[in-house]
């Protein structure tokens, strides 16, 4: 039976807390991921998905519940250490805050082995060279990030996510400025690394199309699990 | 660290005119601190110089107004071997009377001196308008005042009277000119022994005056050279005590141009940390990717630091290069009359080097607010916010 890598247990969130009228936007979520799979989420917007995302990488707070990431209990861990958990850990691609538009393509895929603080070898660059060829970038690897395609940053976003071999990777609608054809070659990108690397995959999408390629999709409505689908059990 | 300063550096390059203009304004407050700061310890070195420059700063007289110091070379052998503060010391002798010429009658004031000692005090080699310095005796030199209310010139002679002894005809070898009134109208010079032989006192002296290197210590020096004579018949005067308007003008004049440097110093400080906690919003963004990834707070903080640290480090070498062409221009373009600059500047090396550490420093403390500002962002705040 596959690992457990993620899971969520009983996680509330609550935006204003202490105002007059607080929001609830998670419902007593329990989730459990495992690894090497490849999932998706979908959901309206304000349905709670990004929340659940952001809380899942360690870059949000629960209101209550916990988040176990690789049996490790994260809200036990200072802000430093889960710094440390994001660097190792998590890959994030995002939808907006792509690269960091000072550095070059081959520099932001290497900056979260930079954050590590181990020394930069030969080998190393050469892995992260390997990441942009993987993602077709080969050619674009010393150019400013700024200076590079909506499609193309957000390819270099990904080689980026797995630059430190993470176990899972987090991508909160990583398509979701990028035309068709871009979108379904991302997509086509994710699901080979996916394969190749082992790598837990776990997507934000509205685009019921592609998370249906997922072996999971959840739904989120209104706060909470609305359907729960996994393909090889069907 | 190094992860911090590279993208530090990073971040500085992306904004060139940005970076460029935050170094020039930390360069100007520099410039400014080294200019002033010159331009204050000129006007103070010119001022002393001008005031006290030329005339005795301790002198040794007898406690008994009337009487005169003996063994006087023995005594200055003593006082050059208790201090090295002193640059000269030099036996002086002088005597009240009148110059008379037919029905003319002027009052001056006779000074004995030993040259060339008496020419490191006064200069009188530089201040003489004609004529020689008196080497023989019976020789004198007279200030121009003196020389134009009795219509005189070298070469020719004059009666001095005074009360108690007697009349002594002297031959007039030079003028001197020392651009103070009451001493171009009173003094005449002569040597030490021209003076000893009028008074009839042999080889004794009225006085032993010296100079100091530091003009400030000279009540130090003075108890030093007191302590070392140990010797109850002689007293001194500093002219610390003659001249206590001075001092305080000058301790007045050097708080002035503190306070001034401090000033321009508070305005360099907050500009930096306005600029710098722009930026902090300007790349936020950046923060929030970085934070994302994995860097700590710690490094995130740093990077702020270390742009603080970039920008001081080469405001402060921007600051010192304008401070010194200012000064520069300000020596060579303002020029009184004489073609000599109006204020001396005096470059002190190591005030600019303690201005361009002290500008860093500021610039680093500047940093510190965005610093914070940059540990405390949340990642969630900037990516709901984008």
């Amino acid at each position: 039976m596959p690992k457990t890598i993620l899971e969520l247990k009983n996680i509330n969130k609550v935006y204003g807390e202490k105002s007059k009228f607080p929001t609830q936007v998670l419902f007593d979520i329990n989730l459990a991921f495992e690894e090497g799979s490849f999932n998706s989420i979908i959901g309206q917007s304000g349905s709670g998905k990004s929340t659940l995302l952001n809380i899942i990488g360690t870059l949000d707070k629960a209101t209550s519940g916990k988040v176990y990431i690789a049996d490790k209990d994260t809200s036990t861990l200072s802000r430093s250490q889960l710094s440390v958990v994001r660097n190792n850990t998590i890959g994030f691609i995002f939808q907006f805050h792509y690269l960091l538009p000072e550095f070059t393509a081959l520099e932001n895929v290497l900056m979260p082995y930079r954050i590590s603080k181990q020394p930069l070898s030969d080998e190393t660059v050469k892995k992260a060279e390997e990441l942009l060829a993987i993602v077709g970038l080969s050619r674009f690897k010393n150019n400013l990030a700024v200076n590079m395609s909506g499609g193309q940053q957000q390819r270099v976003a990904i080689a980026r996510s797995l630059m430190n071999n993470p176990k899972i990777v987090l991508a909160d609608e990583p398509t979701g400025n990028l035309d068709s054809d871009s979108t379904e070659q991302v997509y086509e990108l994710l699901r080979k690394l996916n394969q190749t690397l082992g790598t837990t995959f776990i997507i934000i999408t509205h685009d019921r199309h592609i998370a249906e390629k997922a072996d999971r999709v959840i739904e989120i409505k209104d706060g909470r699990i609305n359907l729960d689908i996994k393909k090889g059990l069907e | 660290m190094k992860l911090a300063f590279s993208i530090a550096k990073r971040f500085l390059l992306s904004g060139k005119i940005q970076t460029i203009v935050i170094i020039l304004g930390i360069a100007v407050g520099v410039s400014v601190q080294v200019f002033i700061g010159s331009l204050i310890t000129g006007l103070q070195k010119s001022l002393v110089d001008k005031t006290i420059g030329s005339a005795s700063q301790i002198t040794i007289t007898p406690q008994d107004a009337t009487g005169y110091i003996v063994d006087y070379e023995q005594k200055i052998a003593v006082i050059e071997a208790a201090t090295t503060e002193v640059t000269v010391a030099t036996p002086t002798l002088s005597v009240n009377g009148s110059f008379v010429k037919s029905t003319q009658s002027e009052p001056t004031f006779l000074r004995g001196m030993q040259f060339p000692g008496a020419n490191d005090i006064y200069g009188f080699q530089d201040k003489l308008t004609e004529g020689s310095l008196p080497n023989g005796t019976g020789q004198i030199i007279l200030g121009s005042g003196l020389k134009d209310t009795l219509g005189l010139n070298v070469g020719d002679t004059i009666t001095f009277e005074s009360p108690t002894i007697q009349a002594t005809t002297l031959e007039v070898v030079g003028f001197f000119d020392f651009n103070v009134l009451a001493i171009n109208d009173t003094w005449a010079v002569a040597t030490l022994a021209t003076l000893q032989g009028i008074l009839g006192i042999g080889d004794q002296v009225g006085q032993i005056e010296m100079q100091v290197k530091d003009v400030f210590a000279a009540d130090q020096t003075d108890l030093q050279i007191m302590t070392a004579l140990n010797d109850n018949t002689l007293t001194s005067v500093t002219w610390i005590s003659q001249n206590a308007e001075l001092l305080s003008g000058l301790q007045g004049q050097s708080i002035s141009s503190l306070m001034i440097q401090i000033f321009v110093m508070v305005s360099v400080v907050l500009g930096i940390s306005s600029v710098l906690a722009i930026t902090v919003l300007q790349k936020s963004k950046q923060i929030g990717i970085l934070k994302a990834m994995g860097i700590t707070d710690k490094d995130a903080s740093l990077v702020f630091l270390f742009e603080g640290l970039i920008l001081g480090f080469f405001g402060a070498i921007g600051g010192v290069l304008l401070g010194l062409g200012l000064s520069y221009a300000f020596t060579t373009f303002a020029l009184d009359a004489n073609g000599n600059p109006v204020v001396p500047l005096f470059i002190d090396y190591k005030f600019i080097g303690l201005s361009a550490l002290i500008a860093i420093a500021a610039a680093t403390f500047a940093s510190l607010i965005p610093a914070r500002k940059s540990s405390k962002l949340s990642v969630i705040e900037v990516i709901r916010n984008a």
